[in-house]
């Protein structure tokens, strides 16, 4: 018989997967549900998606580095290993605000970027859609996916051009470095499933981000007609509405979305110039888990597949199947595919053909 | 028994009875019209005939043979060739490759590999594909692409296509839709001439009464999902349960 | 002549004295000018364009024919080195068994990734051998397979190579390196001085160019033959091929197979001139390259996956060869303000930034030039022919030149 302790054993490594899946998942989630208005609207597929996550994340980046402007004072009363005066690099803000609010200031630059990026966000979106994607419309879908990678490949090398190639450190305010014991707080045993508490706060965030998208569509009258344009463009365009500058904003807003994930990923993962494209492949294999056109699928596929994928990591599974963790998702996909080819929530008759 | 055999067909689309009961029996050689309102189920009908849907309950054969669960291909191969609403035509290839591979398609079967023999050493296939091209006065068009051609000729191209494949049933869905007269009056004349020149059966979904009442033999009358008169062409007219469905669409 | 009609016999005679005369052609520069860093008529290059070359015939012939877009067809690349590699570590370096090996296995590969993935068309398919070459990619970059067994297939992170502890069966005593059949080593090269120039004759490349000339010769039969106006039919209009009775799935598949050998008869080209094969081989970037060299010289057109080939791996090779100090002396006669601006200009598109140039590119032949290099050819003829001819005839648009 097995004992109880190695249940609750079990039970400890089950949530920690499941917590840990969480924040994968979310960023699955939303840039999957991303690509999914976007498709859903334009019926465009959009192959640079990834590299607005990436954006976003480099506006956190980007707003670090403008707020932690500093300038140089030379301190006599220290010397540096050569023995010269040290240089003490004061950030303008600490220096106007005192040191008090200006670190804390610069302490909560992650969260600040959320309002820094919006504006950025939704115009780079309103940029592409108008500037780009427009008149992409009425090609075959072979020659968006190529405009929009070669968009990508370009989106992705400014950055490095600007930002190096290295992974940039972007840590998340000090309140929430630490972790959360949350075993114990289920009354576990303490210490068993612990969990950092900034992705427990990314995980809070993407859930209100989902829930304001879906709300959105769901409650006001521009998203039911958004809603009735994804179903069929042609009748709503009959009734005189115009759709196309609804789907434009509709591009903004998934733009918007996949820019506040990646900024509050940055934390997590240290932004580099390619993690966009890294996310990009998996999110496109969530979307057609998910069934194409459809956002629900999208975000319950991203959450699915990032806890799969967090279970897959665990040692005891590693041990049986080494490297399954890297393959997981793709194998998942194939599966999926084979036996319900219009994913988990697809609708019928959208790309089928 | 005629050549196609619908018997008790039924399909629900979530809440709608797209079909209910259909029976339907159309003879050998005879040119079969299926008329009705809009959203009679015509069209579903025909999906269901060329293999794209499935049917909830009931049975589909032709020529004695069950055609459900059969793939599009394998029914045309069967013997039933479609015309669609708008010609679907191979658009980016010229009128004569257009036409050469129903005959292709005809010789070879489904699928075969003739990979590395050159298309010019197919003399045979381009003769019949020249020949058929005479018949339908669109010779000159050879070398053409098919799309630049104008819509009364797309038309002509389709179903030549589908003849050069010599089908027995030959299915029209609206053949003559956003046509205009005179490119009409040519389809019926074809049509006409194909029915006079070959063994081959013909069922026709029309809206255009002018074309139904020059071509059909027999009409059955679609409405809601349910056949609601079948007769011949006289006794259709005057009939007080076809008027009825019509009341508010064109006149018949 | 070879079963060829007279257009298409005078393009593949000109594809193969192109490939023949490249280290002539190539090589127009004195070894001391200036102008010596355009030359392009090197081993390494030149054995990089026929490679490739025959990695983009073979893509065009998925893509240009039927449409469908492959995302993922690096993995072909890649496991065709791994073949080759493989062949060098249990047998010699004989590169003829590997060859063999490359084109079966990636075959094989081909008709299983191609069997699930066309199942689904349109962007779910270029989706979905996005997804398999990237779970491809993962499973060599961490061995996974190798793991499993407690062996090494993939040799991970470093890449397959050979070890003097390998089997080597049949390894002769003055076998060092990659050989066709004992005859001829492909590193071996000779040099011709003539005058100011400097000609370099490549075992490695002149073999590669024959499977190229070879390998295009095969993809104008294609081209030419029912198949491949079936497929070209598929690409036109799905819909109206079912209904002519017509089943377009093992048509797909065959065109997905035939190029996926291609791409590993590419890939164990690359090991046969240099015994090496890593993971990143596979990655989605050399997918996505393929697919702008195809679309670059021409989808659908017989010359142009051959010419993009050669566009994108010269001014790769050119581009990420120029430094500041090159672009100082290129706009040396300027003045000095301007000298200076003209290179903070050009600095962000050159040498690292060659990927930039390469997106911008990408971008723009899209964009303004769908039927890329040849399309832009036949217009510029066009114009010519039109001034030449004041009553300009009706051009007639051939689909492939």
């Amino acid at each position: 018989m097995i004992p109880v302790s190695h249940w609750v054993g079990t039970m400890d490594a089950i949530l920690l997967q499941v917590l840990n899946g969480l924040d994968k998942g979310s960023a699955y989630a939303l840039i999957a549900l991303g690509l999914t208005l976007i498709f859903g609207t334009l019926g465009v597929v959009n192959f640079a998606h990834g590299a607005l996550f990436m954006i976003g994340a480099f506006c956190a980046v980007t707003l670090q580095r403008i707020l932690t402007f500093s300038y140089v004072t030379l301190d006599e009363t220290q010397k540096d290993f050569l023995g010269n005066p040290l240089k003490v690099e004061t950030p303008y803000l600490e220096g106007w605000f005192g040191y008090d609010i200006g670190h804390a200031i610069i302490d909560w630059s992650v969260p600040l970027a959320i309002l820094f990026s919006i504006p950025i966000m939704v115009a780079i979106g309103f940029i592409m859609e108008r500037g780009l994607i427009k008149h992409f419309y009425n090609r075959p879908h072979a020659d968006q996916i190529l405009v929009t990678f070669g968009l990508a490949i370009v989106l992705q090398e400014v950055i490095k051009y600007f930002y190096g190639a290295n992974p940039i450190p972007t840590p998340a305010p000090d309140m929430f470095r630490g972790s959360l014991d949350f075993g114990a707080m289920l009354g576990l045993e303490p210490n068993a499933v612990i969990y950092p508490y900034w992705r427990l706060v990314y995980f809070g965030f993407s859930a209100i981000i989902i829930g304001a998208v879906f709300a959105f569509l769901q409650f006001t009258t521009f998203g039911m007609v958004v809603r009735a344009g994804m179903a069929d463009r042609e009748t709503v365009g009959l009734l005189g509405i115009n759709i196309d500058k609804r789907f434009t904003i509709m591009f903004g807003i998934a733009a918007a979305v996949a820019g506040l994930a990646g900024v509050m990923y940055a934390p997590i993962n240290s932004p580099n110039y390619h993690m966009g494209m890294d996310f990009l492949v998996l999110s496109f294999v969530v979307v057609v888990v998910g069934g194409m056109g459809s956002l629900p699928g999208a975000v319950l596929a991203g959450f699915l597949l990032g806890i799969l994928e967090s279970f897959a990591s665990m040692n005891e599974i590693k041990a049986i199947l080494p490297g399954i963790d890297q393959i997981i998702i793709y194998l998942v996909a194939i599966i999926i595919l084979l036996t319900r080819p219009r994913g988990l929530m697809g609708r019928k008759g959208v790309m089928e053909d | 028994m005629g050549i196609l055999e619908v018997r008790n067909v039924n399909k629900r689309f979530g809440g709608l009875q797209a079909l209910g009961d259909v029976n339907l029996t159309v003879e050998e050689n005879s040119v079969h019209a299926i008329i009705g309102p809009n959203g009679a189920g015509k069209s579903t009908l025909l999906n269901v005939l060329v293999g794209k849907l499935i049917p909830d309950t009931g049975s589909v054969s032709f020529d004695g043979q069950s055609v459900l669960g059969r793939k599009p291909f394998e029914i045309n191969q069967m013997g039933i060739s479609r015309v669609f609403q708008t010609p679907e035509i191979f658009g980016d290839l010229t009128v004569l490759e257009n036409m050469m591979i129903p005959i292709f398609a005809k010789r070879d079967g489904a699928f075969r590999m003739h990979a590395v023999n050159s298309i010019s050493g197919e003399q045979e296939i381009i003769d019949q594909a020249e020949h058929m091209l005479e018949n339908l006065n669109l010779a000159d068009a050879r070398h053409d692409h098919s799309a630049s051609m104008s819509r009364g000729n797309k038309r002509r191209l389709e179903i030549g296509m589908c003849l050069a494949q010599e089908p027995r049933l030959l299915l029209l869905d609206e053949p003559t839709a956003g046509m205009a007269r005179a490119d009409t009056n040519n389809t019926i004349d074809l049509l006409k001439q194909i029915k006079d020149e070959r063994d081959i059966t013909i069922a026709i979904i029309e809206h255009d009464m002018h074309v139904v009442f020059s071509l059909a033999e027999r009409i059955t009358v679609l409405a809601q999902g349910s056949p609601l008169v079948e007769d011949s062409p006289e006794n259709i007219k005057g009939h007080p349960k076809v008027r009825e469905a019509y009341l508010g669409e064109t006149a018949a | 002549m070879l079963g060829l009609g007279k257009r298409d016999t005078s393009l593949v005679i000109i594809v193969t004295l192109m490939a023949l005369l490249a280290p002539f052609i190539l090589n127009p520069f004195p070894t001391e000018s200036a102008m010596a860093q355009f030359n392009a008529g090197y081993p390494d290059l030149l054995q990089r364009f026929v490679i490739f070359g025959i990695f983009a015939i073979g893509f065009n012939l998925l893509f240009g024919l039927t449409g469908y877009l492959s995302f993922g067809h690096a993995a072909f690349l890649g496991i065709g080195s791994y073949a080759v590699v493989w062949m060098y570590k249990l047998l010699d370096y004989n590169i003829v068994p590997g060859l063999v090996l490359a084109i079966i296995v990636s075959g094989l590969f081909a008709v299983l990734i191609g069997y699930i993935s066309l199942r689904r068309s349109g962007i779910y398919f270029s989706i979905l051998t996005l997804a398999f070459a990237q779970m491809m990619f993962a499973i060599s970059y961490s061995d996974l397979i190798g793991r499993f067994f407690d062996t090494s297939i993939t040799n991970g992170e470093t890449g397959l190579q050979v070890y003097t502890s390998d089997p080597q069966i049949l390894l002769n005593d003055w076998e060092s390196v990659p050989h066709l059949l004992g005859l001829v080593e492909m590193r071996s090269t000779y040099i011709l001085d003539a005058g100011a120039w400097s000609f370099s004759f490549n075992a490695g490349y002149y073999f590669c160019a024959i499977i190229m000339i070879l390998a295009f010769y095969l993809s104008v039969r294609i081209f030419r033959s029912p198949f491949g106006l079936m497929l070209r039919a598929m690409k036109s209009n799905q819909q109206r091929m079912t209904y002519t009775g017509l089943n377009t799935k093992p048509y797909a598949l065959a065109a997905f197979v035939i190029s996926g050998m291609y791409a590993g008869l590419a890939g164990g080209l690359l090991a046969s001139m240099d015994p090496l094969a890593g993971a990143e081989r596979m990655q989605w970037t050399a997918s996505g390259e393929v697919v702008l060299m195809t679309i670059l010289g021409g989808a659908g057109t017989l010359i142009g996956p051959v010419l993009g080939a050669g566009f994108i791996k010269y001014f790769e090779n050119i581009f990420s060869k120029i430094n500041d100090t090159v672009l100082h002396q290129w706009f040396s006669f300027m003045p000095d303000g301007l000298e200076d601006a003209m290179v903070f200009i050009v600095h962000p598109f050159i040498g690292k930034g060659w990927h930039l140039t390469l997106g911008i590119l990408f971008m723009l032949v899209v964009i303004f030039l769908p039927g890329g290099l040849v399309e832009g050819g036949q217009r510029i003829a066009r114009l010519f022919a039109r001034r030449k001819d004041t009553a300009p005839k009706e051009t007639q648009s051939t689909p492939a030149e």
